[in-house]
């Protein structure tokens, strides 16, 4: 932790000099990590801090947190406990004290935000995971994911479908089963939850499934009847695993629905899904602060595969603005191979950067995820993600792909024997003009500079962000500037 | 005697009753609190700082629970106001009159057919919504047909078929992953056509407004909606989660760009969740409330009446 908070701290102007000036206009904040970022903006031109300055910091961080949908309690609690470290030698004999507050901001985050937390899987098998939460959290969808990342984990996954209220929740489940290849256990609707998870676990024995995930329908923690229900099919399934599903954008009742369901159903874990909203996710804070149970995973898309490991240090980043790069290179390390990488670099080194591989990392960057998505991720980016119009990035990505499809394999790798005949032709083939292959030609060339000039300075170049993920950011992507220009910042 | 404030008569219609049992058990919650803040008997500055906090733990959140107390207490302080009941009394009008809607709804103004658009994030209840709006409609003696606008998620389509018989009305629809705006055009073709439809409720697909693509996809289907029929969609409501907390705000904004929402749904309002959210919504973007959700049976749904929501809120 303590190296993590150095490189925190050290890094921090970087992040200060991206912001805007506060003064002349007013901001409309869309996250608590960008409220963060200005009241800690604030801070770092003021020097030193007076009592009175923690103070009105302390009051933007209330602020924003309750903005955030933290619960008010926990708002309370946790302002206090900044405030009481803050206001002190601590900060005040500090020589950077705006780093300092961030500091302690950042590991009171992590504190309150807690360990991250494997599956129980230790059990005899088949280990029954149970996933309950109010109407629309989204359990059915996280059912699939966690079936599918299970079976990557080489475990042989079981769906059950339990929900026999809502209509077609049942069909739902199977077809997500069905997408990802996944056997999913029904009976209908006219059986009990309790006697379908019973006779799931006895099919799951006798097919030898190794994990048994019990989709369950959504209701109120209010509802005596249906929580009964819940009791019922925990005590014949016996869950290693109880998870609460909650959306991200729950408001402050966030509290009193985890409160209910851990009373009536000690719930083992937290998953939070629809992360990929502009939520803040306060809730994450409050109910891992009232139930003290750890958050396991987040749910990043609709599509099966987002799902993510909670990861406290990186939400913590996330919510101070330090951007997200290690989900990022753990994403690329999935979908990219350690031996595209490893030739990738090569090219680069060598400077034989031809457009075959920038098709190439085109399409790895595009395996990534969407572009507004990969620009959060990185650290500083999140104000310029704002300014990027995603479908005008989308269309260029696309249309530079076409550009290139249209190339003889050749051309591909000379691109100096373009001429204009050529260039016409690839215009007309690519559905484009002239005017666009000339210029996707000029950024390619410029852009074969700029690597050339890297793979020079290759050695003794400075790894900023320590980590495992040096080595990857020299195998590519492209660089900032470029990146900006080719997806059509302003 | 505060339903006279506002020249309600005195008997409570069905939605009222709905409503208001719906909110009992929020009652019994945070905000039911306010009702104890103001039995003390002297008007005080904790009266005012655990009015704040109340209407924040019900997610008002602050710039609108700022204003409603400051208006609040300007009013009890300009006037001179001892009794708390009297504070009490102001409150809720401030709160009513946050909520009340200019204009009134549109779905049974007579024309050709009314299109209504139904929108909202993931999970928040839209089909269900729907089965309920096509039941209430059908109740009044109106010709309901439904589209199954939601292509994309798993199953959708077999669940708004579900509601479509439950309800005792036709739903229209097309293979999973089929575009949205085509299912609309064909829906709207047959509701003038064969079925002579009167109202064609529209399901659409569960989304972020954060989305760019997909809210698109909603401003394409409004473009074939208008094509076919004058200044359609005539209601585009906006489904939305009582626990939903200060992202409702950005919800409505997002949905109001690129989708013109012309209205709020409230659903799930029988948890202990109390959409306070709402008030900012009004005061933000103008959209009313429409109608409130309170349950998974058909008939749980209720059109939205200011008086009787502030009453149930915060109690009589």
């Amino acid at each position: 932790m303590d190296a993590e908070s150095a490189r925190l701290c050290t890094e921090l102007p970087d992040y200060f000099s991206i912001l805007p000036n506060r003064s002349g206009r007013q901001f409309v904040f869309e996250s608590l990590s960008d409220k963060l970022q200005a009241v800690f903006s604030q801070l770092a031109s003021h020097g030193k801090l007076s009592e009175a300055d923690v103070n009105a910091a302390l009051r933007e961080v209330r602020l924003a947190l309750l903005e955030a949908d933290v619960n008010f309690k926990v708002v309370k609690d946790f302002v206090g406990r900044i405030k009481e470290r803050a206001i002190g030698v601590e900060v005040m004999d500090s020589l950077t004290p705006a780093q300092q507050v961030v500091k302690i901001v950042n590991d009171e985050l992590i504190n309150l935000l807690g360990k991250p937390a494997p599956l129980n899987l230790s059990g005899q098998p088949p280990t029954v995971i149970m996933l309950v939460g109010l109407q629309g959290a989204g359990k059915t969808t996280m059912a699939g994911k966690l079936a599918l990342r299970l079976r990557k984990q080489g475990q042989r996954p079981l769906l059950v479908a339990a929900d026999v209220y809502r209509p077609a929740a049942i069909q739902q489940l199977e077809i997500l089963g069905k997408q990802i290849d996944i056997p999913v256990y029904s009976e209908g609707t006219d059986v009990s939850p309790a006697t379908i998870a019973r006779n799931a676990i006895r099919v799951a024995k006798e097919k030898a499934h190794t994990v048994v995930i019990l989709d369950t329908a959504g209701r109120l923690q209010i509802d005596d009847a249906m929580m009964q229900e819940l009791e019922q099919v925990r005590l014949v399934a016996r869950p290693a695993d109880i998870l609460l599903v909650v959306d991200a954008m729950t408001g402050q009742e966030a509290v009193h629905v985890a409160e209910g369901f851990h009373a009536r159903v000690p719930t083992t874990g937290l998953i939070m899904t629809k992360i990929d909203g502009d939520a803040r996710g306060g809730a994450a804070l409050s109910i891992r602060e009232v139930t003290g149970v750890p958050i396991k995973f987040l749910g990043t898309s609709e599509k099966l595969d987002g799902l993510e490991p909670f990861q406290p240090d990186r939400m913590a980043s996330r919510i101070l603005g330090m951007g997200d790069i290690l989900t990022l290179i753990e994403r690329a390390q999935e979908n990219i191979t350690e031996e595209d990488a490893a030739a990738m670099e090569e090219r680069l080194a060598s400077g034989q950067f031809d457009f075959e591989d920038f098709l190439d990392q085109l399409r790895q960057l595009k395996r990534l995820g969407s572009i507004t998505d990969l620009l959060k991720m990185i650290p500083g980016m999140n104000q310029m993600a704002k300014d990027v119009d995603p479908q005008e990035a989308t269309k260029n990505l696309k249309m530079v792909e076409a550009i290139i499809s249209s190339m003889t394999v050749h051309e591909r790798q000379n691109p100096h024997v373009l001429n204009g005949s050529r260039r016409r032709r690839i215009a007309t083939g690519s559905g484009t003009t002239v005017n666009d292959v000339n210029q996707l030609v000029k950024q390619f060339k410029d852009m074969q500079k700029m690597m050339k000039q890297m793979g020079v300075m290759g050695g003794n170049r400075k790894k900023k962000r320590g980590r495992k993920g040096g080595r990857r950011e020299g195998a590519g992507m492209f660089g900032g500037g470029n990146l900006m220009d080719m997806f059509g910042g302003r | 005697m505060f339903r006279r404030l506002f020249g309600k008569q005195e008997e409570k219609t069905q939605d009222e009753l709905l409503l208001e049992e719906s909110l009992q058990k929020t009652r019994g919650g945070v905000l039911g609190r306010i009702g104890t803040i103001f039995q003390a008997n002297e008007i005080t500055d904790e009266l005012w700082d655990e009015l704040e906090e109340t209407l924040i733990m019900a997610d008002v959140g602050m710039e609108t629970t700022a204003e409603l107390v400051e208006k609040t207490r300007s009013r009890v302080e300009r006037d001179g106001i001892k009794a708390t009941a009297d504070a009490y009394l102001i409150l809720k009008r401030e709160m009513v009159n946050l909520l009340k809607a200019d204009e009134p709804l549109q779905i049974e103004q007579p024309r050709i057919l009314t299109v209504v658009l139904v929108v909202g994030v993931n999970g928040s209840g839209k089909t269900t919504t729907i089965g309920k709006l096509a039941y209430r409609y059908k109740q009044r003696g109106k010709k309901v047909v439904l589209a199954a606008g939601d292509t994309f998620r798993a199953a959708a389509i077999e669940q708004l078929q579900v509601w479509g018989k439950r309800a005792g009305v036709d739903v229209i629809a097309q293979a999973p992953g089929s575009d949205p705006a085509a299912v609309l055009f064909d829906a709207m073709r047959a509701s003038q056509e064969s079925r002579k439809a009167e109202i064609l409720i529209v399901d659409t697909a569960g989304r972020l407004q954060n989305k760019f693509n997909l809210m698109q996809e909603l401003e394409k289907m409004r473009r074939v909606a208008a094509r076919q029929v004058h200044a359609a969609p005539h209601e585009t409501l906006l489904v939305l989660d009582a626990s939903t907390g200060q992202n409702a705000i950005l919800q409505a904004k997002g949905f109001q760009e690129t989708a013109g929402v012309t209205g709020i749904v409230l659903t799930k309002l029988d948890g202990t969740a109390k959409g306070g959210a709402v008030l900012s919504i009004k005061k933000v973007l103008g959209v009313p409330v429409r109608f409130v959700g309170s349950g998974e049976k058909i008939g749980d749904l209720a059109e939205f009446d200011p008086v009787a929501f502030v009453e149930g809120l915060v109690g009589e």
